[in-house]
C-alpha cells in the first residue's frame, strides 16, 4: 500500500481496528490462562467473558450493527450487514445457551473474532480500491487548471481554460501544463508528453507546430494560438473517455455480479435449511446452528463482486499508462481474444510520407538534374508525391515556366523553347520518348528534357520499423493480419510480404474499405473478434463497423478517439501488442480471481456443513480470499515496459 | 438524455450492482450503469421526466445504500 495516504474515515476505522485487535488479543490470551469463565461459579458463570467480548465486539462493530438495523429496516434481507451481525449474534447467543445450560463456556471469543476479521477484510478492500483509484486518477493530472490569457495590451491574465475562445493567444510558462490544444505562434520549447503518450522523450515544439494540450512545457515559454474550445481539446475528450471507461462492463463483470445476486439468498435459505431440518431430526440444536451460523459468514460475496472490476480497472490504468487509451472493460475483453487484425496501409502501417527512394538517371544524365527538372514540373502540385519531389530538391523550383497539367499522365513545363515531360509510362509513349523502365515498386515518375529522356525517380512510402515486429507477434499469437490499401497488386503484395502479413486486399477505394470489412465481418465466425487498424483520420466508418476498432496517433484527432475503442496515443504500432499483453494478464488473473474464489467458498460451505471446519476458519477463508484476490488484481499493474528478451533500461521510469 | 452522476462514500461493490439493478427497474430508466471503481453512475432516461425519475433513483439507491450519497 506504500505511495497511498488513507483518507480520515479510513484512519478512524485504522484506529479502531487496532484497538479491538489489541483489546482482542489481551482478551483472548487472558481467556486461555485464566479461563474467564471460571471465575465466577455456578449458573452465570458465563457473564464475565460475555461482558468482555462484548466490549470488544461494540467497539469493533457498532457501525455494522447500526447499518444492518438501518437496513433492515429498509426490507434488505440479504444485506452483508445484517448476515453478518446475525452469524455473530447468533454465535452469542448460542454461547449463553451453553454457558446457562451448564456447557463448557466457549466461542465467545468466535463471535467476536469473526466481526473483528469482517472489518479488517473491509478495511483492505476501501484501501485496495482506494490506491487503484488513485492511480487512475494520476492521469487526471492533465486536466489543466488555468490559462494564461494573453490581452491586446501584452498583459497576460490567469483564466478558467473554459473561458478560451479560439483564436485567443496564451502564454504557457515552461512547467506549465498546455491547457488547450493550439498552434505555438512564438517561442520554441521541448514538451513532456508522458502523461499522453507514455512515451518518456521530450518532444520538440517551435513556432508554426501544432501542439495538444495535456502535454507539459519543459524548457522555455511559449506563446500559443489556441485552435479548439476546452471541450473539444484532447484534454477534455481523453479524461471524458477515462471517466466513462468502466461504464461498459465486461461478461465477467456481469457473470460475477449476477452470482452473487443468486449466491446470497441460497446460501441464507441453506443455512436455514441447515440449522432446522437436521436440528429437528437430531434435536442435537447447538451443533447445527453452529453450522447454519458459519454459513452466514461466508453468505457474503463483496469480495468476489470486488475483485474483478478491480482487475479491469487496473488492466485499464496500466494501459493508460502506456498510452494505450481503452473505452471499457468489455473492449479489454474482447480484446484479449480478437484474432483477425485489419490494418489500414497508408499511415498505420507505413509512415504515411512519401519520399524519394531510388533515382535513376540515364547515361550522360545526373541524379541532381533529375530532381532540378522535376522539380519545376511538380512546383505547383500539392500531391504527396510532387512533395516528396520538393523535399528531397531541397531549393527553390526555378519559376517562370508554363505548367500544363496532363490529366492521368503528368506534367509538361515549357519556358522559351524548353519542354520538360514528367509523368508516368503513358506520358512518355505518347511523347515517343526511348524511356528506360523502372521496375521497383512505389510510384515512377520519368523525366524527359526537350524529348530527351533524363531519368526516373522511384517514389514509395515507407514502412514503419516496428511494422515487421508486431506483425510476427500477432501472427505468432495465430491471429490472422490483413492490410486493407487502395495501391495496386504489385505494391500491395510487396509491402504484405516485407511486414509478413498473412494478406491483404488491394486497389480498395476509401469507401470500399467500409464494404470490405464488413463483408469480413459477415463471413468471421461468431467468437471470432475483428479489430480494424487506422490513423482515425478518413477510417471513422470502418472503425465504428469492426468489433473493435484502434485508431493510432490519437492525440489531436478527437473523430478517431469518438470513433474507436481503444486508442493508441502514441504513433507506435508495439502499442497493439503491448495492449494484448495487458489484455491477456488481465483477463487471466480475472479468471484466476472467479474460479478461486468460489472454489473457497464452495469449499468452505460444504466443510462447514459437516462440521470438519469451525467459525475460525470460516472467516479467515471469506477474508483471506478477498484479501488474495484484491492482492492478485494488483498483479495487473505490473510493469510491461520492458519486453522480455530485452535488457531492463527502461525500468526505472515504469515503477513510478 | 443520458447524464453522469459521481457518487459519494459508494463503499461496497455488490451494493453498486443492487442499486444498477433498483434502477434498471425504474419506470422511464432506459438505462444504467453503476461503476464501483469510478464511483459514478450514468443513467439514460426519458427527457421530458428525467427530474421526476431522478428523484425516484435517489430514492431506491438510499433504500439500498443509505450512505452513498449521488451529487447532483
Amino acid at each position: 500500500m506504500k505511495g497511498y495516504s488513507l483518507s480520515k474515515k479510513e484512519k478512524r476505522t485504522l484506529g479502531r481496528i487496532i484497538a479491538a485487535l489489541a483489546l482482542f488479543v489481551v482478551l483472548f490470551a487472558a481467556d486461555k490462562t485464566v479461563v474467564l469463565g471460571s471465575v465466577f461459579h455456578g449458573p452465570a458463570a458465563w457473564v464475565l467473558p460475555f461482558c468482555l467480548y462484548l466490549a470488544v465486539y461494540l467497539l469493533i462493530g457498532y457501525d455494522v450493527l447500526w447499518r444492518a438495523v438501518r437496513n433492515i429496516a429498509h426490507g434488505q434481507v440479504f444485506d452483508e450487514n445484517f448476515l453478518m451481525c446475525l452469524a455473530t449474534l447468533g454465535a452469542f447467543a448460542l454461547a449463553i445457551y451453553r454457558g446457562a445450560t451448564g456447557q463448557e463456556i466457549e466461542g465467545f471469543d468466535e463471535a467476536c473474532a469473526v466481526l473483528l476479521f469482517y472489518q479488517i477484510g473491509e478495511f483492505f478492500q476501501s484501501c485496495a480500491t482506494g490506491k487503484s483509484r488513485k492511480s487512475i486518477s494520476a492521469l487526471m493530472d492533465i486536466r489543466p487548471d488555468y490559462a494564461n490569457l494573453v490581452r491586446e495590451d501584452g498583459t497576460t491574465e490567469k483564466i478558467d481554460p473554459e473561458e478560451v475562445k479560439i483564436g485567443d493567444t496564451i502564454l504557457v510558462n515552461p512547467g506549465e501544463k498546455i491547457p488547450l490544444d493550439g498552434v505555438v505562434v512564438k517561442g520554441a520549447s521541448a514538451l513532456d508528453t508522458k502523461a499522453l503518450t507514455g512515451e518518456s522523450l521530450p518532444r520538440d515544439a517551435a513556432a508554426g507546430d501544432e501542439v495538444i494540450s495535456g502535454c507539459v512545457n519543459i524548457t522555455s515559454q511559449l506563446e500559443i494560438q489556441v485552435t479548439k474550445e476546452f471541450y473539444d481539446s484532447t484534454v477534455s475528450k481523453i479524461l471524458e473517455l477515462v471517466e466513462n471507461a468502466s461504464e461498459q462492463k465486461s461478461k465477467a463483470e456481469n457473470f460475477i455480479t449476477k452470482f452473487a445476486k443468486y449466491y446470497t439468498p441460497v446460501v441464507v435459505i441453506v443455512a436455514a435449511l441447515l440449522a432446522v431440518v437436521p436440528g429437528l431430526i437430531t434435536s442435537d440444536w447447538s451443533t447445527w446452528v453452529y453450522r447454519a451460523l458459519s454459513f452466514l459468514v461466508v453468505s457474503c460475496p463483496c469480495a468476489l463482486v470486488i475483485s474483478i472490476p478491480l482487475s479491469f480497472f487496473a488492466g485499464i490504468g496500466a494501459a493508460s499508462r502506456h498510452g494505450i487509451l481503452i473505452k471499457g472493460s468489455n473492449y479489454l475483453e474482447k480484446f484479449n481474444v480478437a484474432n483477425t487484425f485489419v490494418f489500414d496501409k497508408t499511415g498505420t502501417l507505413t509512415k504515411g510520407n512519401f519520399a524519394v527512394s531510388k533515382i535513376s538517371p540515364a547515361p550522360e544524365e545526373n541524379a541532381e538534374e533529375i530532381l532540378r527538372l522535376a522539380a519545376i514540373a511538380e512546383q505547383n502540385s500539392n500531391h504527396p508525391i510532387a512533395r516528396s519531389v520538393a523535399v528531397r530538391y531541397g531549393k527553390a523550383a526555378e519559376g517562370g515556366y508554363t505548367l500544363t497539367n496532363i490529366a492521368g499522365k503528368g506534367i509538361s513545363a515549357s519556358k522559351e523553347g524548353e519542354t520538360i515531360l514528367c509523368g508516368n509510362e503513358k506520358l512518355m509513349r505518347e511523347n515517343e520518348i526511348d524511356y528506360v523502365a523502372e521496375s521497383g515498386l512505389g510510384t515512377v515518375v520519368y523525366v524527359a528534357k526537350n524529348g530527351r529522356f533524363v531519368g526516373s525517380l522511384l517514389i514509395s512510402d515507407e514502412i514503419k520499423p516496428e511494422a515487421k515486429d508486431v506483425v510476427e507477434n500477432l501472427n505468432g499469437m495465430g491471429c490472422k493480419t490483413i492490410m486493407l490499401t487502395g495501391d495496386n497488386e504489385a505494391i500491395a503484395a510487396d509491402v504484405a510480404a516485407k511486414i509478413g502479413l498473412t494478406g491483404y486486399k488491394a486497389s480498395l477505394l476509401p469507401q470500399n474499405k467500409v464494404t470490405e470489412v464488413e463483408s469480413m465481418l459477415k463471413e468471421k465466425k461468431q467468437k471470432d473478434v475483428l479489430c480494424f487498424v487506422g490513423d482515425g483520420i478518413n477510417d471513422a466508418p470502418v472503425l465504428m463497423r469492426s468489433d473493435i476498432g484502434i485508431a493510432m496517433g490519437g492525440v489531436g484527432s478527437d473523430a478517431a478517439i469518438e470513433a474507436s475503442d481503444i486508442v493508441l496515443m502514441k504513433d507506435d504500432l508495439k502499442g497493439i501488442s503491448l495492449a494484448k499483453r495487458i489484455a491477456k494478464k488481465t483477463m487471466s488473473i480475472v479468471f484466476q480471481n472467479i474460479v478461486f474464489s468460489i472454489a473457497v467458498k464452495v469449499a468452505i460451505l460444504i466443510l462447514s456443513a459437516f462440521g470438519i471446519t469451525n467459525m475460525w476458519v470460516a472467516v479467515f477463508g471469506d477474508v483471506g480470499v478477498a484479501v488474495l484476490a484484491i492482492l492478485n488484481a494488483m498483479r495487473v499493474n505490473s510493469n510491461y515496459t520492458v519486453p522480455r528478451k530485452c535488457a531492463p533500461a527502461s525500468s526505472k521510469d515504469a515503477a513510478q | 438524455m443520458k447524464k453522469v452522476y459521481k457518487l459519494e462514500d459508494l463503499d461496497c461493490a455488490n451494493c453498486a450492482a443492487k442499486m444498477e439493478r433498483a434502477v434498471a427497474k425504474i419506470d422511464g430508466v432506459d438505462s444504467v450503469s453503476v461503476s464501483f471503481m469510478t464511483q459514478r453512475m450514468a443513467i439514460e432516461a426519458d427527457e421530458d421526466r428525467f427530474e421526476e425519475i431522478m428523484e425516484r433513483v435517489v430514492k431506491a439507491c438510499k433504500k439500498i445504500e443509505p450512505d452513498c450519497r449521488i451529487l447532483r
